[in-house]
């Protein structure tokens, strides 16, 4: 090891997935349905562009997670963002460009997409 | 491609013997038949500290706690939480649930309360990786120090946080730095004291075994700061695990230049060997591990002069311990105030203690100092299991005493247990209950200590064996008065006139046994009555009216002296009993008791 620096790298090398075993606080949470029908139209695709898209920008408060199916099998792929304030927004029919666009627009800058929405819960 | 979900498991002796090696093997398995191994992360880690759920594995991100996991429930996990996102609850840690919704497992009791600075990557990184270690800032701190500070202002820095030594003597560590700073010598050493010997006590392990590196960085650290260019880890040879990743530890620090010559392009080389120790409890004790390690037999010696004087091959040389260690990188990132701040006044920072005995979260924890004895055991330690009634509990093991009820809301500190007759110790809490008779365990921890004496000194040779063969005759019932006065002049004549703190702490766990139980030692004497019903000399073996004559005890027997007709009152012939309690444990109606 010859500097801060060198070590500087290393650190961000692997930090990205040492990140994740820390608790996120006052972030958003990204759930993706990943029931049979989920996986069936393409929801692992969309999971993974939410884990590459949050890392790449480095949403230290965004915490990607996957759950089972959703119930609204004809909307799947579905996805439902859960505010820090608790608001949940539920988002269907999405694909890996929808996806980047509700981490752009969501998750940065908390602007729900109306188009992709099917329901909403305070 | 980056990785979505991470597992991890506990791979601490404690869950490893019960089959994690296995378990990581088939999730590694099953991910790559369904070929989603580069998704997801499976990596053995270091101690969660739960150990009486494990073996535990723990899902990333959603945090979800699983326990008592079998290699045949991994298939379940893989296919339902990890591909499909739908948790397996079976398997969840009950604690976990909460009328039906799943919380974070840092949320639960026993994690709540805790404060991990010490056992901060236990459980977090895998211990094979110095890379993860560096992404939770690991090395920063020696890199840091290397560029900006000069060994004089380390010491201050350690002085300041007020850090105390974790392996029982509560020493100042910055003091003791200093001294060795001060000495003068070509050559000093820095030593690791990792002959974790109290039986009960599994922190350093733990550490060894979960954060290898961070106690490594430490050593080096220290090194800077008193001027050394070596440092040995003396560990026993029964932590074989604990010996595994610390050499593969010492290996990836040399390969990155974390250790050998011109650490970060600087002046200071260092570097790190491991000596092992054949498991004697004398060898804990700094001059008699110096010797262990000089090649002589493990005997202590006296002091002064100390060894930061004159130590390893009698040059100037710092023994910590493997906790004391593990503290110094984050003292360093987070600052002496940072650290100053946490616990009580006079002994700052966190504690980790292992919880065993009559406890119901058999475990691994650290707390604040200053939290009670009470938060300690009845919160995070989840109380006596069976409804039994709380009696008292040892810490310090063979060093240290009991702390009774009345005694349980006293902050836990350095000064605070000394007080109360016991010692902080490495960090082991025995729990006992209302089945634990006093005297036994008095008996117990002095039988350790005879065996385990060097014979170096008259009072601890002789005397602990002859303050023993006094507690033999108590608990068989031949106990007499003056047999109790010698007890107590023995004990504290070896007490002042030991050479080590091995003879000086021996008669501890005598001396406040029998300041808060002597009413214990009085039934054994005058009554020949065990009130706990553990001295089988003193006890009978005895079948009461409810007996509802199913045979089970009298088949249980193995000396067949249980008589008695189907659904009908059975009888011991307590003539050819052997008090084996064999019919206790079989009898469904709890009609076997001792009187």
């Amino acid at each position: 090891m010859k500097s801060l620096e060198e070590l500087k790298k290393i650190k961000e090398r692997t930090q990205r997935n040492v990140n994740m075993r820390d608790s996120v606080d006052g972030g958003h949470r990204v759930a993706v349905g990943m029931g049979t029908c989920g996986i069936a139209s393409g929801a692992r695709p969309v999971l993974n562009t939410f884990v590459e898209e949050v890392a790449k920008q480095n949403l230290d408060n965004v915490l990607v997670t996957q759950v089972g199916c959703m119930g609204n099998c004809t909307k799947e792929p579905m996805v439902e963002v859960i505010d820090s304030d608790g608001r949940k927004t539920i988002y269907g029919e999405i694909d890996e460009k929808k996806a980047l666009e509700i981490v752009e627009k969501h998750l940065k800058n908390n602007e729900i997409i109306d188009m992709y929405k099917i329901s909403s819960l305070d | 491609m980056l990785e979505r979900t991470q597992v991890l498991i506990c791979g601490g002796t404690g869950c490893l013997s019960s089959k994690a090696k296995e378990i990581e093997a088939r999730f590694e398995k099953r991910v790559e038949e369904l070929g989603i191994q580069d998704e997801v992360g499976i990596v053995l880690t270091g101690c969660f500290g739960l150990c009486e759920k494990g073996p535990i594995v723990i899902v990333y991100p959603d945090e979800t706690f699983y326990s008592k996991v079998k290699v045949d429930d991994v298939d379940d996990i893989v296919n339902e939480h990890i591909y499909k996102g739908r948790i397996v609850e079976r398997l969840v840690f009950d604690e976990t649930i909460d009328e039906g919704v799943i919380k974070a497992f840092k949320d639960i009791g026993f994690y709540r309360s805790q404060m991990r600075i010490a056992l901060r990557n236990c459980g977090v990184v895998n211990p094979f990786s110095i890379d993860e270690y560096i992404a939770r800032d690991g090395y920063l701190a020696l890199g840091q120090i290397l560029e900006n500070m000069s060994p004089q202002d380390v010491i201050e820095e350690v002085k300041k946080s007020g850090l105390r030594g974790r392996g029982g003597g509560g020493f100042s560590t910055g003091m003791k730095w200093q001294f060795a700073h001060n000495a003068s010598g070509d050559q000093k050493y820095v030593l690791c004291n990792a002959d974790e010997g109290d039986p009960g006590a599994f922190m350093d392990r733990a550490i060894l075994e979960g954060d290898p590196h961070s106690v490594i960085e430490a050593m080096a650290i220290c090194g800077y700061a008193i001027g050394a260019t070596q440092g040995y880890f003396y560990v026993r040879a029964e932590y074989p695990i604990a010996v595994e990743r610390l050499k593969n530890a010492i290996n990836q620090a040399r390969e990155y230049g974390l250790l050998g010559e011109n650490i970060f392009s600087s002046d200071f080389s260092f570097d790190i060997g491991i000596r092992l120790g054949a498991g004697a409890f004398v060898c804990g004790e700094e001059t008699a591990l110096i010797s262990s390690i000089e090649g002589e037999r493990g005997m202590s010696r006296n002091k002064p002069p100390f060894p930061a004087n004159k130590g390893l091959w009698d040059a100037p040389t710092i023994i910590n311990n493997v906790e004391t260690y593990a503290n110094i990188p984050a003292i360093f990132l987070k600052g002496a105030d940072w650290f100053k701040g946490i616990g009580t006044e006079n002994s700052s920072g966190t504690k980790v203690f292992a919880l065993g005995g009559k406890i119901a979260n058999t475990g691994l924890i650290e707390v604040p100092m200053g939290t009670s004895l009470r938060e300690v055991i009845f919160e995070i330690g989840g109380g006596i299991p069976n409804g039994k009634a709380f009696k008292a509990v040892q810490t310090g093991g063979p060093s240290g005493g009991c702390i009774t009820e009345e005694n349980l809301d006293t902050p836990i500190d350095f000064d605070s247990l000394t007080s109360l007759g016991s010692m902080m110790g490495s960090g082991g809490m025995i729990v006992m209950d209302e089945d634990n008779c006093m005297v036994d365990v008095a008996r117990f921890y002095l039988d350790f200590t005879v065996d385990e004496s060097c014979g170096k000194c008259t009072p601890c040779r002789e005397g602990t064996k002859r303050m023993l063969e006094i507690l033999d005759l108590i608990t068989v019932g031949k106990g007499t008065h003056e047999l109790l006065n010698e007890l107590e002049e023995l004990a504290y004549m070896i007490k002042d006139s030991s050479l080590c703190g091995l003879g000086q702490t021996a008669p501890n766990p005598v001396i406040s046994t029998l300041a808060h139980f002597k009413d214990e030692y009085l039934a054994h004497i005058e009554d020949k009555r065990c009130p706990a019903g553990v001295c089988t000399e003193l006890i009978e073996y005895f079948i009461e009216e409810n007996c509802i004559g199913c045979t089970k005890c009298a088949r249980a027997c193995p000396t067949s002296c249980i008589s008695g007709n189907v659904k009908e009152l059975h009888i011991i012939d307590t003539n050819n009993c052997i008090k084996c309690g064999a019919c206790a444990i079989a009898c469904p109606v709890n009609a076997v008791v001792t009187r």
